[in-house]
């Protein structure tokens, strides 16, 4: 039997590149303003599914993601770098959904790939940093977490041993498999593309977007018919309506503010040594500091 | 209406950690505010006096499951437990803090009971809500307010339908406040071993190291922190520089950390620690509303930067128009010709 992997990514607005164009004047997110890109943590955590495949010839890694039909973008870019397949979870069903009904439809997928041995994300997502996706997912698997992993120290069949990150220091835990494991930005980053993977999958579709390439790729995708990226919709997952998208949401957002600060008085120094003796004075004088 | 619960994390000393007495401060006063009462979860083994310490914070009843295997922390024992207690008393609000531990544990007792839950709430009020597509009034919703979306906006997240209300706090967010010193509730002893099954014993420790962190921002009074313009690790150690001579600590925005600077310990902001020190002095920091979420509370704050425009000036009360590089040598040096 194989050793099967599922890495759930997540393709994410860099909001980390936020520049001023990024919120529209009604104060709402200019999504198009912002490049989408593989989560960060998500590829910490595939570079983990990769190393174990270095180990282990008879592991396979298969990416998994939710989202629009663009997000295939992100299951092309864990193959140029190893994977071996990837899945888009994907229907207009899933709109809206909070951390819960994420990880209900995730759940659901990462069951229609059993037998798994291991399932592995990102500690947490840069738009939402809820970081709930994975014990959740892990809870609706029934199936043991291990969070902030930095390191698998080691892995066989049935168990495997991994130095987790914590606030103050590490913890070496023991698990019995299948676990989720959520990794820490502080194991190491991903390794590149390579070469000959980025032209073995360069051509690698979904469906969805097959039918909207200008070219016929039905002789290149009977020849190999690895490159189709297989898409899955709520039937596909069998998964109830009322569990997916808002309605299966508990969490509602309110209001979203763009946010005013209180304007504060500041006085503007200049970068002059007067200007700077000046300010140190003055908080000497007041025992700020000194 | 039911109560609010707030699940009190044991340290390593095995005392109630100061994030889950912030958070009994803030769950008092929304018992209050709601007339209910505050009920407080400790798991662990040999905790330090629970009682005395919890009662002065208002807590009417301790829920406390002591037992061996629950010390250290592991995540399946003490998710049963929980489970099985909030599915018989049914909270009206539940409280974690936003640790290692709370972010572990919160989001898969959240599962379980298929709630709602909002992760690193800056903020929490109690209000109303009108939803126009049912035309239904909810009363008395915990609003738990976030910075989104990388921190470029504010969020107010609701549960409206789902009990228990679930979110979690950052240390430092809320203020640690004794309520009466004289305050007595009662204590339900949990038996563990009752709700317990082998496989919540599937992952085991092997080996810890874990130690009181070094880096105490927190409780400095001065904090002298450095952002992404501050540029490189060894523009960074001008910082310390001036720390060292001001007797305060640096802290970092997300920006300076994730370039790697320094230390995630020092990050201040949502995602951080949050700081109320006397002075604040932001170095090359442009102030997204996360970082703000962190330090817009301290007394004084200095923004040194080259881009006068930066979000953070809005809230300082100086801004020093400049290089970080270029200006931190000579607030050094006037500092030392002007003290004693």
């Amino acid at each position: 039997m194989r050793f099967r992997i599922i890495v759930l990514a997540k393709q994410v607005p860099d909001t980390r590149n936020v520049g001023k164009d990024a919120m529209k004047a009604d104060g709402t997110v200019n999504r198009a303003a912002l490049s989408a890109i593989f989560n960060p943590e998500d590829l910490h955590a595939l570079e983990q599914a990769l190393s174990i495949k270095d180990k282990i010839p008879y592991a396979e890694v298969i990416l998994l993601t939710m989202g629009p039909t663009r997000a295939a973008e992100i299951i092309r870019e864990a193959m140029y770098r190893g994977a071996d397949q990837g899945f888009l979870i994907t229907d207009r069903k899933f709109a809206g959904s909070d951390t819960l009904a994420t990880s209900y439809a995730l759940s659901l997928a990462v069951k229609k790939l059993a037998p798994y041995h291991l399932v592995i994300s990102g500690r947490q997502a840069i738009d939402g940093d809820t970081a709930q996706v994975g014990p959740q997912t892990a809870e609706k698997l029934g199936i043991p977490q291990i969070t902030y992993a930095e390191e698998i120290l080691s892995l066989d069949a049935k168990k495997i041993i991994v130095k987790r990150r914590l606030e103050r220091g590490v913890e070496v835990v023991n698990s019995t498999l299948p676990a989720l494991i959520t990794v820490h930005s502080s194991a190491p980053p991903c390794r590149q593309r390579i070469g000959k993977l980025l032209m073995k999958y360069k051509h690698a579709r979904t469906v969805t977007e097959l039918q909207n390439e200008t070219k016929d790729y039905t002789e290149l995708y009977n020849e190999r018919p690895y490159l189709l990226i297989e898409e899955w919709s709520a039937d596909d997952l069998k998964a109830e309506t009322q569990n997916l998208g808002l309605s299966g949401s508990p969490t509602k957002v309110k209001k979203i503010e763009n946010v005013v600060f209180q304007h504060k008085e500041s006085t503007i120094l200049s970068n002059s040594d007067k200007d700077i003796e000046k300010l140190m004075q003055t908080l000497i004088r007041s025992h700020i500091i000194g | 209406m039911n109560n609010i619960f707030v699940y009190c994390e044991v340290t390593e000393e095995r005392l109630v950690a100061d994030v889950s007495l912030e958070l009994l401060s803030k769950g008092r006063k929304l018992a209050d505010d709601l007339k209910v009462k505050l009920e407080a979860v400790v798991i662990g083994h040999k905790v330090t006096k629970p009682e005395a310490l919890l009662y002065p914070f208002g807590v009417d009843v301790i829920h406390y499951a002591d037992d061996e295997k629950l010390f250290p922390y592991t995540t399946l024992p003490h998710a049963s437990i929980i489970i099985e207690l909030f599915k018989k008393e049914k909270p009206e609000i539940v409280l974690f803090g936003a640790t290692s531990i709370g972010r572990d544990l919160a989001p898969r007792v959240a599962s379980a009971l298929r709630c709602g839950l909002t992760a690193d709430c800056t903020s929490l009020e109690i209000g109303d809500h009108f939803e126009n597509k049912t035309q239904t009034e909810y009363k008395n919703l915990l609003y738990q307010i976030r910075p989104a979306f990388g921190g470029n906006i504010i969020a107010t997240i609701i549960n409206p339908e789902t009990r228990p209300q679930m979110a979690t706090v950052r240390e430092g967010v809320m203020k640690k406040e004794v309520y009466s010193v004289k305050y007595k509730g009662k204590l339900n002893k949990i038996d563990a071993r009752s709700i317990l099954k082998d496989e919540d014993f599937a992952v085991t420790i092997i080996e810890r190291h874990l130690e009181k962190s070094k880096i105490d921002i927190k409780n400095s009074q001065v904090v002298i922190a450095g952002g992404y313009g501050v540029g490189s690790k060894e523009n960074f150690q001008l910082l310390f520089d001036l720390a060292e001579i001001l007797g305060a600590q640096v802290g970092a925005s997300r920006a300076a950390v994730d370039a790697g600077f320094v230390e995630h310990e020092r990050q201040v902001g949502q995602t951080g620690v949050t700081v109320r020190p006397k002075l604040y002095i932001a170095c090359g920091i442009s102030g997204a509303v996360q970082h703000r979420a962190g330090m817009d509370q301290s007394a004084q704050i200095i923004s040194i930067n080259t881009d006068i425009d930066a979000p953070i000036n809005q809230i300082a009360d100086y801004t020093i128009h400049g290089n970080v590089a270029d200006v931190i040598p000579r607030m050094i040096k006037y500092y030392k010709k002007n003290s004693k």
